[in-house]
């Protein structure tokens, strides 16, 4: 299986991302350079964490423009699986292919830490790996990373199952005091309407080794295994 | 065509956080100006640009801020003046 690591110009977690699936899974991988037009047959794409083109405007809202959003955006819609991380989920999000926006946390500042996630959805391509309601620890690094879309829209994704992580406390209860970032209803990550499409601010490809602190990301990259493979 | 300087303003929707509205607010009020009752930051930005008449220019902004200079999901956008250089 193929991932496609896209690189824009600011990206930081490209690297990060490639090793994850080369070293931790050994699959293949490749960067694809945010100005090519070609995913280079990848079965899924990843949109890695940084700070594209500085985050000036808006984060994700010029790398959203980049040559290379248009092959992404064709595949999503074809039902390709798309992995959109921190800055990727916002890159996503100006892209249309997820609802909402990041804005800037509200404690004002940049948060790097290690947080709770409950799983709210363990029947998506990404999460089949997890147990519905199990708790895992995965950082967080940003500083635009608060969740905000219209009342109808945070309905939606609720009633749908299609927030697929929130932010909790270690006991798995949704509490305003590990709501890192004061994202509406602590979500950290949401899929769209077709399932495979997966947007979230906390980085799973920093969380493979429990040397490294935590190994509760790999369950996700072993469910889009199982899934692409299947 | 002609030149054209035109102002926009963007600001953070009413109702969505704005927590840096928030920390000046407050700032404000500890520098005496207990008067202050809310503030807003967003982005001005100037654009040079050239058209046909007053209206095409603010129509070219106008779909500048659909597309690219505000999110239409948290930020509102006003165009101030689309006067010619």
């Amino acid at each position: 299986m193929k991932f496609g690591v896209v690189t824009f110009p600011g990206s930081n977690c490209d690297y990060d991302a490639y090793r994850a699936v080369v070293d931790t899974f050994g699959e293949q991988a490749a960067y694809i350079w945010h100005k090519d037009h070609d995913l280079q047959d990848s079965d899924v794409v990843i949109l890695p964490g940084g700070f594209s083109y500085g985050d000036y405007l808006r984060p994700g809202a010029i790398a959203r423009f980049s040559p290379v959003m248009r092959e992404v955006i064709a595949h999503a819609n074809r039902g390709g699986p798309v992995l959109a991380i921190c800055n990727g989920f916002q890159i996503a999000c100006e892209a249309g292919l997820l609802p909402g926006a990041l804005l800037r946390n509200d404690s004002l500042r940049f948060v790097s830490s290690a947080v709770n996630l409950r799983v709210e959805n363990a029947a998506t391509m990404f999460s089949s790996g997890y147990s519905e309601g199990q708790v895992i620890t995965v950082p967080i690094a940003h500083g635009d990373g608060r969740f905000t879309a219209d009342e109808e829209v945070v309905s939606e994704l609720e009633s749908a199952g299609r927030v697929v992580f929130r932010y909790v406390s270690p006991a798995g209860d949704v509490d305003p005091s590990f709501n890192p970032n004061g994202s509406v209803n602590s979500i950290a990550g949401i899929i769209n309407e077709a399932g495979n499409v997966l947007g979230m601010m906390p980085h799973p490809e920093r969380a493979l080794d429990d040397r490294l602190g935590s190994s509760d990301g790999r369950a996700l990259f072993e469910s889009l295994l199982a899934k692409v493979e299947a | 065509m002609k030149p054209y300087r035109v102002s926009v303003h963007i600001t953070p929707r009413r109702g969505i956080l704005d927590p840096q509205g928030k920390a000046v607010e407050g700032a404000l009020h500890s520098l005496g100006f207990p008067e202050v009752r809310d503030v807003h930051v967003g982005r001005h930005i100037v654009i040079e640009t050239e058209a046909a008449s007053d209206d095409d220019a603010r129509d070219s902004v106008r779909r500048m801020c659909e597309r690219l200079l505000a999110n239409p999901v948290t930020e509102d956008f006003e165009i101030e003046s689309a006067s010619e250089t």
